[in-house]
């Protein structure tokens, strides 16, 4: 799947994630988080484990989590990834 | 037993994470009005994500999807069925085509995944003219029909008339929906009280709605459960003259007598059958 618009997903909501990608032409993911310290391996791996599910290559990922479980933080990704693409959702 | 069932909005994470706490037996996880049409696919994704990832044993997890009549139920369906939740609820359901048609879909999903077949139900939730004039072929529509569901909001809608806390309005739609779903042997749902402040309202409607033949209600609050759940459990009195009564059935038996009476009345099989209820709403309840 290929991000060829910017497009976001989620809110800034406590418990949830509001994420925005764009095209790019590398990989890059940004991480904001109120749980930065302790989390931000396990956010990174489950981002790049939703991209690597989509064939996600290339694009900017900017998270801004508000302790929001795995599980959510890979649903907001996918809705934005999806809406992002050619055949969106 | 499905006393309580609690409306969680779909696209909510805080509170779908928690839902299976509230006390409600059943939780329906709403992706139709709950959500706006922007955010239907977020939802989608999310009570997906969440089913995959808890297990929601404490209670029963019903999905309600968007109606037949919108682009969204199919992928709806599609999301969710593979993680298997308990029941799924179409809305304005006004016939039973539109029961065999969602049926029939969920049917070619659960081949697909291995899925056994008929093991997602469905309680088909009715809020037009429409359908409560056809209550009884909708809930006999499918033997994936478990219970059938009164929305009176979009009803009150639809035969032009006010939305009262009296029910004035809706007294026939409840009734006919009722002895639907008697007849078509399947559990039935009453609409949920809503103003979320009035906890007097509360107790009286859900004991309405018990006293009309109800089997459970649903709530669009948690602050409702309680008043909902003891509406539609067996009072203490309840049990004991449900035990007294199975004893003297038994005791009859082992005696040889074809006639029992119980403080001075005839005991006979109505008696019993509701003595039998009883009795398992409150093993449901208590435990065995």
């Amino acid at each position: 799947m290929e991000i060829i618009r910017k497009a976001w997903a989620g809110t800034g909501e406590s418990s949830d994630a509001y994420v925005l990608v764009s095209p790019a032409n590398t990989l890059e993911i940004e991480i904001s988080s109120v749980v930065y310290n302790q989390y931000a391996k396990a956010i990174d791996k489950a981002v790049r484990e939703t991209l690597a599910d989509l064939g996600v290559e290339k694009g900017t990922i900017t998270i801004n989590d508000k302790g929001a479980l795995d599980c959510v933080i890979q649903a907001r990704v996918e809705t934005a990834i999806k809406r992002a693409s050619e055949a969106g959702v | 037993m499905r006393r309580s069932m609690l409306f969680i909005p779909g696209n909510s994470p805080s509170l779908l994470m928690n839902a299976d706490v509230l006390g409600a037996d059943s939780i329906i996880f709403d992706l139709e009005d709950a959500v706006s049409p922007a955010e239907k696919d977020s939802a989608r994704i999310l009570v997906r994500n969440l089913l995959r990832r808890f297990d929601y044993d404490s209670c029963e997890v019903i999905v309600r999807i968007n109606s037949v009549d919108t682009e969204f139920w199919t992928k709806d369906l599609d999301e969710i069925i593979p993680f298997h939740p308990d029941m799924i609820m179409p809305p304005k359901t006004n016939s039973e085509d539109d029961v065999r048609l969602v049926s029939q879909y969920i049917g070619t999903l659960e081949e697909k995944c291995g899925m056994k077949k008929n093991s997602v139900k469905l309680i088909p939730l009715i809020e037009t003219a429409m359908g409560v004039e056809n209550a009884y072929r909708i809930a006999s529509a499918d033997e994936r029909v478990a219970a059938i569901f009164l929305g009176a909001e979009d009803l009150s809608a639809d035969l032009r008339c006010k939305r009262t806390k009296e029910g004035t309005e809706i007294l026939y739609s409840r009734q006919r929906l009722v002895v639907a779903a008697r007849a078509a042997c399947v559990d039935v749902y009453d609409t949920p009280f809503t103003d979320v402040n009035d906890d007097e309202g509360i107790r009286k409607d859900a004991s309405f709605a018990k006293a009309l033949g109800f089997t459970g209600k649903a709530s669009i609050s948690p602050r409702h459960i309680d008043a909902i759940n003891e509406a539609f459990s067996p009072t203490q009195a309840d049990i004991k003259y449900a035990h007294e009564v199975m004893n003297a059935i038994e005791q009859a038996a082992l005696e040889g007598k074809g006639v029992v009476a119980l403080r001075g009345k005839m005991i006979d099989a109505p008696v019993v059958a509701r003595a039998r209820q009883v009795i398992e709403m409150e093993k449901a309840i208590y435990g065995a």
